[in-house]
């Protein structure tokens, strides 16, 4: 076996060494028929050697997409297809049940109570990325939206202000858990576990005597989560514009790769895609119209998914956090600063925290002593987990936290539509996580057999 | 052989032609490089010009790790146009030097001058910015990032701030092709790719901008016998245009084949740098197991003793 591939490596070795005088001329003769403007004729015959033989070349069109798709799922990248289907069965369970769970005003409730819990779960996907968790989320969360309620309730600042002071206070916060991390190598995991003892503790002081300050529900803090844009053409306008937008740019990026000569998906996947995205937006759209129309916390959550989705994916930024969550030792020695990069993802981590603080305190309309606890730092790990990010670093996508925590709060709802309690939605929310955990697990090992891991 | 089809939809040849992008820099045309396709054979023998500074000098260089002293006094020197092997057993102390001077690990004591000048390089972004690019015995990619994304760790091309994906992977695809290394997809994860194809990314990674020097720690050990081939041409064609190579390798046949000098360290030492075409074999060996015997003769002594006993 191994002296077989040995000697034909030889051979073709051979072959190419003393053919490369007579390569030139066939060569040029035949490149000159299909494409005249073939300067260097042995790189172009070698361009065509280049190509594996062995790979498996996907066909044109929808029938390669399909097959693509097929082998896709036979070596285990689903992707986000589990938590997909998730989401469906839990959608038609509990409509099953009542058929309350599907109606606008539900669906429109759960979209808006997800921001809080998303946009942390954003941030942990930043930390999870580089293989690192971040526990200390929660706290930081609650001490932040009990900064933001004191500086605009008690000293009066105006809330914008205040809501950028209790961000950067996050971020703040973040950046030095990172410093902890990342320049003294203190582990994590303990850092932060000792930020969530701190800054709970910071939180209880900050909030005093009484524990609760209550936010004016018509500020700019209150509106957060009751804002919604009534008007029918702002949910319609927004699905059409984003439709547009990824249409476009996938075109656009096809047409570029086309000009390049580096392989491009085929046209009827951009249709395809495009097509699914415009039928789950107008969807949405429709729905939201049903009721008071379209929530501004699912606006600015779209916006900042887009916008860290771009960042970690499109940005040598992003690339280099991907880097570290592969192998912090080749990032360094590819020149990249690893503590700074590690400092500015807990930094994002803790920025992520405070916004989510800010959803939850608006949600509430007030800054109270059980802010940021409870399950929910678990469940903001939770989503970015179920949502497909991968616990050992290196794969996901801020996506993830979308279908992950939609996922966890569509539970919550079904369950509390159906008045069952507590103690039954965190044994529901605990096995819907160790599936996907186990999933994820099941698909690495096919993964790896792939050879995809 | 049957061939897959190529999924070009333009021809692509015209890209094909200029080689000088495949290389990195501030602007876009990038004079000419080593990746030429130049007649074989013919510019190995007129353009090796050895100038009289040393790229590269390494003065007393010692380090040590604990309680192992992996390096001790150690002086080297690499000329422009000039290839250096660097041999010695397992164990020898070859790839801590090379980590030295890559800045992975800074030294101890120790000088090392750059172009007549001495430098401190104490982290691998300094040596990067000095023009020294480097293989590593234990290679440095990132298994959950695509080869492109790998070749250009750390040096993304970028348009307004955001990564150029189509130019990354046009580079990448063409420099493969010159280099004539064999992976099924540009767009794999590196997970997926074979030892030897791992082996393959990391050389064409150092390939990538215009390194003044090149160090390649056993770039061969895991490669098929055409690879093999490719990286010792490649290795001829890097001094043909000028650049110093430190070639650290245990397979004495590429380094005979490729080498002007030979460094040997022994037991993190120096034990000699010898010309390569005044040099016979025997000689390199018996300093690399620093004895005035080889390794025949070693074993003959070896079996005479226990026949004694
Ligand atoms: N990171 C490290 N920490 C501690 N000791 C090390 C480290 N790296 C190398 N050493 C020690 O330094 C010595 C030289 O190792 P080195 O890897 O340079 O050998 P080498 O000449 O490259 O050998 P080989 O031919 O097997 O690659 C060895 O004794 C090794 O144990
Ligand atoms: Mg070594």
């Amino acid at each position: 076996m191994s002296t077989d591939k040995t000697s034909t490596n030889a051979q073709k070795t051979d072959a190419q060494k003393t053919n490369v005088q007579k390569t030139k001329v066939e060569k040029t003769s035949a490149a000159k028929q299909d494409a005249p403007a073939v300067e260097n004729p042995e790189a172009a015959a070698a361009a065509v050697t280049a190509v594996d033989p062995r790979l498996l070349v996907r066909e044109q069109g929808l029938a390669g997409y399909v097959g693509e798709f097929k082998r896709k799922m036979r070596a285990g990248e689903l992707g986000s297809i589990p938590v997909v289907v998730g989401l469906i069965i839990i959608c038609v369970v509990f409509q099953s049940l009542n058929s309350a769970f599907l109606s606008a005003e539900n669906l429109s409730n759960i979209t808006i109570t997800m921001v809080g819990t998303g946009m942390i779960s954003v941030g942990i996907v930043f930390v999870l990325l580089l293989g690192e968790i971040d526990l200390s989320v929660g706290s930081v969360s609650g001490a932040s939206s009990a900064l933001a309620a004191v500086l605009a309730v008690n000293q009066g600042l105006p809330e914008w202000l205040a809501i950028l002071a209790a961000i950067a206070f996050g971020a703040v916060i973040g950046a030095l858990h990172g410093f902890f991390f990342a320049v003294l190598g203190a582990p994590a995991f303990a850092v932060t576990l000792a930020g969530l003892l701190f800054w709970l503790g910071f939180m209880l002081q900050t909030l005093g005597e009484n524990g609760t300050i209550n936010l004016d529900s018509d500020g700019l803090i209150g509106q957060l989560t009751t804002y919604n844009f009534s008007d029918i053409a702002a949910a319609y306008g927004l699905a059409a514009v984003v439709t547009a937008i990824f249409f476009l740019t996938g075109f656009l990026g096809n047409r570029r790769r086309e000009a390049a000569g580096v392989p491009s998906r085929p046209m009827s996947d951009l249709i395809l895609r495009t097509a699914l995205l415009a039928v789950v937006s107008f969807a949405a759209a429709f729905m939201y119209n049903q009721y008071k129309g379209l929530p501004l916390a699912t606006v600015i959550f779209l916006v900042f998914l887009v916008g860290t989705d771009f960042l970690l994916r499109r940005t040598a930024y992003g690339r280099k956090v991907f880097a570290l969550g592969g192998s912090v030792e080749a990032s360094r020695r590819a020149g990249i600063n690893v503590t700074a990069i590690r400092i500015s993802v807990f930094a994002i981590s803790g920025g992520f925290a405070a916004m989510g603080g800010l959803f939850l305190a608006s949600k509430i309309a007030s800054a109270n002593q059980s802010a940021g606890t409870g399950d929910l730092l678990m469940n903001a790990i939770a989503a970015a987990v179920i949502g497909g990010t991968s616990l050992f670093g290196g794969r996901g996508r801020t996506w993830n936290a979308l279908l992950g925590v939609m996922v966890i709060v569509s539970i919550q709802y079904g369950l509390q539509l159906e008045s069952i309690a507590e103690p039954v939605k965190y044994m529901i929310t605990a096995g819907v996580l160790l599936t996907t955990v186990v999933i994820d697990s099941v698909t690495r090992k096919t993964q790896k057999t792939a050879g995809r891991a | 052989m049957t061939r897959a089809p190529v999924r070009h939809h333009a021809p692509p040849a015209p890209r094909v032609t200029s080689p000088a992008k495949l290389v990195r820099g501030a602007g876009r045309n990038y004079p000419p490089t080593f990746l030429h396709n130049l007649p074989p054979g013919q510019a190995a023998k007129e353009m090796v010009h050895v100038s009289a500074t040393p790229v590269l000098a390494l003065r007393g260089v010692s380090k040590r790790f604990g309680a192992v002293q992996a390096l001790t006094d150690v002086t080297l020197e690499i000329h422009a146009g000039e290839v250096v092997a660097l041999v010695g057993d397992n164990g020898a102390g070859k790839s801590t030097l090379v980590k030295t001077i890559a800045g992975v690990h800074p030294i101890d004591e120790g000088v090392i001058e750059w172009e007549g000048k001495a430098v401190s390089v104490n982290k691998p972004q300094d040596a990067q910015s000095l023009g020294i690019a480097t293989v590593y015995q234990d290679l440095a990619l990132c298994d959950n990032i695509d080869v492109v994304g790998n070749l250009f760790l750390g040096r993304e091309l970028k348009k307004f701030g955001v990564l150029d994906e189509v130019e990354m992977e046009r580079r990448a695809r063409d420099l493969l092709t010159t280099l004539s290394i064999r992976i099924p997809s540009v767009r794999i994860p590196i997970a997926s790719l074979s030892g030897g194809q791992r082996q393959t990314v990391a050389i064409a990674r150092s390939m990538l901008g215009e390194p003044k020097l090149v160090i390649l720690d056993e770039p061969t050990a895991a490669l098929g016998v055409e690879q093999t081939a490719q990286v010792l041409d490649l290795v001829e064609r890097l001094r043909e245009r000028g650049h110093a190579v430190i070639l650290i390798s245990h397979n004495m046949a590429d380094v005979k084949a490729v080498a002007d000098k030979v460094a040997v360290l022994r037991l993190g030492r120096n034990n000699g740098v010898f010309e390569v075409k005044s040099t016979s074999q025997e000689e390199i060996i018996s300093a690399i197991t620093g004895a005035t015997d080889n390794a025949v003769t070693r074993r003959a002594a070896r079996t005479n003793a226990e026949v004694k006993k």
